[in-house]
């Protein structure tokens, strides 16, 4: 309730999700942390998540916003099936999808071509990434 | 009706989590959606899961779906976490620990923020519960804020409610205060295979056979304590190994049936509506009165008169309220006056 009363602003929901088998979840920790701090509403799912798993959490916590963490590499294979899932539930269009880790620059194109809005890489400072939220979530 | 509640009475899971998004933000429309919804709602066991941070409830919440996945039930969960006082942001954790039901549609579970309520659910989570149960969950199980002694909203929303007590939870002092310890109708001591369990459990015990015929119900002012009495039942369980958890569904499938037969489900039901009511009334008169302080200029404004010590807070609130009383007023004495 407090939240509604600050103003018109709506909470934007977010999911931080790490697929695939990397463990290194320290950045979706401060990622988390900086995006609570910002106002949002963070639904971690933990590690390991299958793309399927990721899927039925955007449909079901009914995000704004799907932030995957993925420093594996194998985001070549992850993501278009997460994309696709996504497109079956029709919760394609209106979800803000952002990647964040290591993606090789080559890579980063295709990510965009597939859907993905942003790849943010090591170094981005958390601001901005918050403050391209603000900008791109999806109007309702 | 609308279209989503149509979707959703379809079983669209797409559908489902737009209204619960739509009743959370009391979104344009929301009043409307749950009073569609009221009357395919009434067929789910609400089963409420609440103790404090870390005690494992996330946990048993996963395992004791699993179990009622197993029995070829669906499932609907609400997990809720609380909101930063400061930025209105939070964390919603609890799906990290329900891995058992991967991939498994017929388990729906959503997170929801305490948004700055402090009972340990939020303002929306009945609501949520209502669109849980006319998608036709069988079970709507609800995980609590993490709870210390005073979080016993959830009372008023499930028909059961477990309380975790892990080991270490304080000695039989504890045990004689108010607040969380009246609401269990299941004690669950969970992390069983931690030390002190014993003593725990006799602290427990003892604690229930001294409230005797008061514990256990909302309602204990029965006449008839033998038909109507349900005496809480303690469950040791480890719920990271799934031990204890078949003992604690049949406690739950016992709980149900005595609600039944005992007709307190029914009162239950009174209670909560009842409070539904009054909560709705209070938002309805709320926004009334909101709406006067902005015409007023907004409460910044309104307020200043007050440090100016022009006027005092209760004068204030008198003359805020002034017109919807005299509306009020107006409409109760043509009610009363006899017709011309």
């Amino acid at each position: 309730m407090s939240a509604d009363q600050h103003g018109a602003e709506r909470t934007i929901r977010c999911l931080v999700a790490k697929v695939g088998l990397d463990g290194h979840d320290r950045g979706a920790h401060v990622i988390s942390r900086a995006f609570r701090d910002a106002g949002f509403e963070v639904i971690y799912s933990g590690l390991h998540n299958t793309p399927d798993e990721v899927v039925r959490a955007v449909v079901q916590e009914d995000v704004d916003v799907l932030g995957i963490s993925i420093l594996s590499g194998a985001h070549g294979t992850l993501v278009p099936k997460i994309v696709e899932g996504l497109k079956e539930f029709g919760a394609f269009e209106d979800t803000l999808i952002l990647v964040g880790g290591t993606i090789p620059e080559d890579d980063v194109t295709e990510l965009k071509e597939l859907g993905v809005a942003e790849v943010f890489g090591p170094g981005t400072p958390v601001s901005e990434t918050i403050e391209f939220i603000r900008t791109n979530a999806p109007e309702r | 009706m609308s279209d989503l509640v149509e979707e959703l009475l379809d079983g669209d899971h797409r559908a489902l989590a737009r209204v619960i998004t739509t009743v959370e933000n009391r979104s344009p429309g929301y009043r409307e959606i749950v009073a569609d919804l009221y009357q395919h709602t009434g067929h789910a066991d609400v089963i409420g899961i609440t103790g404090p941070p870390g005690a494992g409830k996330s946990t048993l919440v996963d395992k004791l779906t699993k179990a009622y996945r197993d029995r070829g039930e669906t499932v609907g969960v609400i997990g809720i976490d609380p909101a930063s006082p400061f930025t209105g942001g939070a964390v919603l954790g609890d799906r990290v620990r329900m891995t058992s039901t991967i991939g498994d549609m017929d388990v729906f579970v959503r997170s929801m923020s305490a948004r700055g309520s402090l009972g340990g659910l939020s303002a929306a989570t009945s609501d949520a519960v209502k669109a849980l149960d006319a998608f036709g969950k069988d079970k709507v199980i609800i995980e609590t804020v993490g709870a210390g002694q005073n979080e016993i909203d959830i009372v008023r929303t499930a028909d059961t409610v477990a309380v975790l007590v892990p080991p270490g939870s304080g000695d039989a002092i504890q045990m004689l205060k108010a607040g969380i310890l009246e609401i269990g109708d299941i004690f669950v001591v969970n992390k069983a295979d931690m030390s002190g369990v014993d003593r725990l459990v006799r602290d427990l015990r003892e604690m229930i056979e001294l409230n005797g015929q008061r514990i256990g119900s909302v309602q204990a002012s029965h006449e008839d304590p033998e038909d109507l009495h349900w005496t809480p039942q303690i469950i040791e369980t480890v719920a990271t190994e799934a031990q204890g958890i078949e003992e604690l569904v049949e406690v739950i499938d016992e709980h149900s049936s005595f609600l039944d037969e005992s007709g307190l489900r029914r009162e239950k039901e009174r209670t909560r509506m009842a409070e539904e009511l009054r909560t709705l009334l209070r938002e309805d008169v709320g926004q009334l009165l909101e709406a006067e302080i902005q015409s007023r200029g907004g409460i910044e404004t309104v307020i200043e008169a007050v440090l100016d010590k022009e006027t005092d807070p209760y004068t204030l609130a008198d003359e805020l309220i002034g017109p919807i009383r005299d509306c009020f007023e107006e409409a109760q004495g043509e009610l009363s006056r006899p017709e011309d």
